[in-house]
């Protein structure tokens, strides 16, 4: 740990003060609520606010899987990690199963998450209606009146548009039947996964000063229409490292005359099906 | 694989550590600056670093500036991050600028004022023709420089207060009940009081304030400044803990403040009075501290009632947007990968790109059939 810093950072105050917004916002699900953020040694807009109620929420016997993008090896969560594993000395891993804190930036694991994980997400901007309306007093009282009309026409106004809604991450979610919630910048392939999860999933926002949550086995439905359901993404082809069909793939450019390949982008999931397919050549091998 | 190659790790994070490292020495056989050098002789560096980095030390203020490369923004920042861990031990009592020992002191309103007007040390009425005698360096010293022309003991009278005892000026109203609010504890809610503000403002970034200022200058949100006031000197620090029970002064700052007598208001019950805008900061920071008050009159419109159609006069817009951490933080997160979300929006592109072809050539069978 570092010399001249508490465990984890933050003054047990400030712990105190984030857990308290914590169980507010585990009280009303999907409510932003306000906290005291602190500035942090890392910027802002790279995950200060997860950042902060990771700290807050972590015990030294905790075991922590921070993912970008879906994958431990990406610069910033390798950046998160050793923040914490210097700053709290506990223990990390990249296995889904074995975390009992995952800190996620733009993904949801493939893994099922089980009861007593929780899942703390970096939110950039929490006000689902803020592309709709800049001003924060406004939308605090849209949130009061639960006034979400101006998100179903921008939806419906997408389907006259294009055909279809047109929103394809961040998509917006009513939680508990009342607060509509950003889900954070997740593609809408994972939404599904959110709904009546039996982890509890955190939300951080440092820079916009917020903490909401979805408490486990709690609803979360993507916002649709009779007519146009809400889907989830497809792709045509399968990962090309372990032939998965089931999970999200990235496009990997490999040439400049259009070449591609697409790969998981959680990469637990990816190598843990990679090692399991060599295992089972092994057995079969005579 | 190109796939690996793409995804950084640690390994890459070390070697920019150690580069970084690098580039902030430059080439070894230039001296290493100091700490002394950097207070010194870019001491307005160090004033403003310390003014939006929220804390006043000049010694860490420089270290921030040495280990940012000069960056300031970034030095700010690496003070922000080091203060959010120190304790908050008290409250001190309000400033009194009245009493400062002013080194600096003007009025554009008035030719003469009681305790007189004293120019300073300033860039004002410097041509700025570059000086190349000072690109050689162990130049001579400068020659002798007049005294500074510090005021004296006796207190120096605002201007301002001389106009408010005819009451040509809206008078302040004290709150001195209300416990002062901390920015660095309670996240900012609307409508946000005055001195929340001017809290905001203060640790606001100076070009963001300056562009706003300017902008009401020119008309968005016009509301027809004077410089009242400008003194920069020491002051005293007092805080009166409880347990004591009687005020103690723990040391001098260096401050900046403005004030600006703006645009009256009056009406049939009311007689005519012209109103204020009020800017300080850590230091000697001329630009930021005048630019500061012409945005706290902009923010005032609400409660002289008047209109609020400009940029500068929209509480929201200007108090989530000034802090140079947070905007430069946001900003700069664009670098990290956003392959995900960039993902499915090709995915969503892509199908109405197809979705529409289908059509098109759907109508075309029909025209041709």
């Amino acid at each position: 740990m570092i010399d001249g810093y508490n465990f984890a950072y933050l003054d047990e105050q400030t712990k105190r003060m984030i857990r308290r917004a914590i169980l507010k916002a585990v009280a009303i699900p999907g409510y932003q609520v306000p906290f005291g953020s602190r500035e942090m040694p890392l910027p802002y807009g790279w995950g200060t606010g997860g950042i902060q109620v990771t700290a807050s929420i972590i015990g030294s016997d905790d075991v922590l899987k921070v993912i970008d993008q879906g994958a431990d090896d990406t610069t910033n969560a390798v950046s998160i990690r050793r923040f914490f594993a210097r700053t709290a000395n506990v223990a990390t891993t990249t296995r889904t199963a074995e975390a009992t804190i995952i800190q996620t930036r733009h993904r949801i694991p493939e893994t099922q998450l089980n009861a007593g994980q929780i899942i703390v997400f970096q939110v950039p901007i929490p006000e689902p209606l803020r592309w709709l309306e800049p001003r924060e007093s406004e939308t605090r009282q849209m949130h009061a009146y639960a006034d979400y009309a101006v998100m179903h026409v921008k939806l419906y106004e997408d389907i006259a548009r294009y055909g279809h809604i047109a929103t394809s991450y961040d998509y917006p979610v009513i939680v508990n039947g009342r607060y509509l919630m950003r889900p954070s910048p997740i593609p809408k392939f994972d939404n599904p996964k959110m709904d009546m999860n039996p982890a509890l999933m955190l939300f951080g926002a440092g820079r916009e000063k917020r903490i909401y949550a979805v408490p486990p086995y709690t609803s979360v439905k993507s916002l649709d229409f009779e007519d146009h359901p809400f889907a989830i993404e497809k792709w045509d082809t399968s990962c090309a490292l372990c032939g998965a069909t089931d999970s999200f793939l990235d496009e990997v450019i490999i040439d400049d005359h259009g070449g591609k390949m697409f790969v998981c982008s959680d990469s637990d999931h990816c190598a843990t099906r990679c090692d399991q397919d060599e295992h089972n050549t092994q057995e079969t091998a005579p | 694989m190109a796939y690996v190659a793409v995804k950084g790790g640690e390994k890459a994070i070390d070697a920019a550590h150690r580069l970084l490292a690098k580039e902030r020495r430059g080439d070894t056989s230039v001296p290493e600056i100091t700490l002394e050098q950097i207070s010194q002789q870019l001491a307005l560096s160090v004033d403003r670093v310390m003014t939006e980095g929220s804390i006043y030390d000049r010694d860490l203020a420089a270290l921030a500036i040495k280990q940012a490369r000069g960056d300031l923004v970034e030095a700010i920042f690496l003070l922000r991050a080091y203060r959010a861990t120190l304790p908050r031990l008290a409250e001190s009592e309000p400033i009194e600028t009245t009493h400062m020992r002013a080194r600096r002191r003007i009025s554009a309103i008035f030719k003469d004022v009681p305790g007189g007007q004293m120019l300073g040390g300033t860039f004002d009425y410097t041509h700025r023709l570059l000086d190349f005698s000072l690109a050689a360096s162990g130049a001579a010293a400068p020659d002798a420089a007049p005294d500074t022309g510090v005021s004296g003991d006796e207190t120096l009278p605002r201007i301002l207060g001389i106009m408010g005892n005819e009451g040509l000026i809206q008078p302040e109203r004290l709150d001195t009940d209300a416990a002062p609010p901390d920015l660095t504890r309670e996240p900012l809610e609307f409508p946000a009081s005055r001195a929340t503000r001017l809290q905001n403002l203060a640790r606001g970034d100076e070009g963001f304030l300056l562009a706003l200022g300017y902008s009401t200058q020119r008309g968005y949100g016009r509301n027809h400044p004077f410089a009242g006031e400008i003194r920069i000197g020491e002051v005293e620090v007092v805080i009166e803990p409880s347990e004591l029970g009687f005020p103690i002064s723990i040391g001098d700052i260096t401050v900046t403040e403005c004030e600006t007598v703006n645009q009256f208001t009056g009406s049939k019950s009311e007689p005519a009075q012209f109103t204020r805008g009020y800017g300080l900061t850590f230091g000697e920071a001329e630009r930021k501290a005048m630019a500061m008050a012409l945005v706290d009159r902009a923010l005032r419109a609400p409660d002289l009632g008047e209109d609020v159609s400009a940029p500068a006069q929209d509480e929201e817009f200007v108090l989530y947007h000034s802090d140079n951490v947070e905007a430069s933080g946001f900003v700069q997160h664009l670098k990290l990968p956003h392959y995900v979300d960039f993902q499915s929006e090709l995915n969503i592109v892509r199908k109405i790109r197809a979705d529409m072809q289908t059509d098109q050539t759907a109508e075309r069978e029909e025209v041709l059939a």
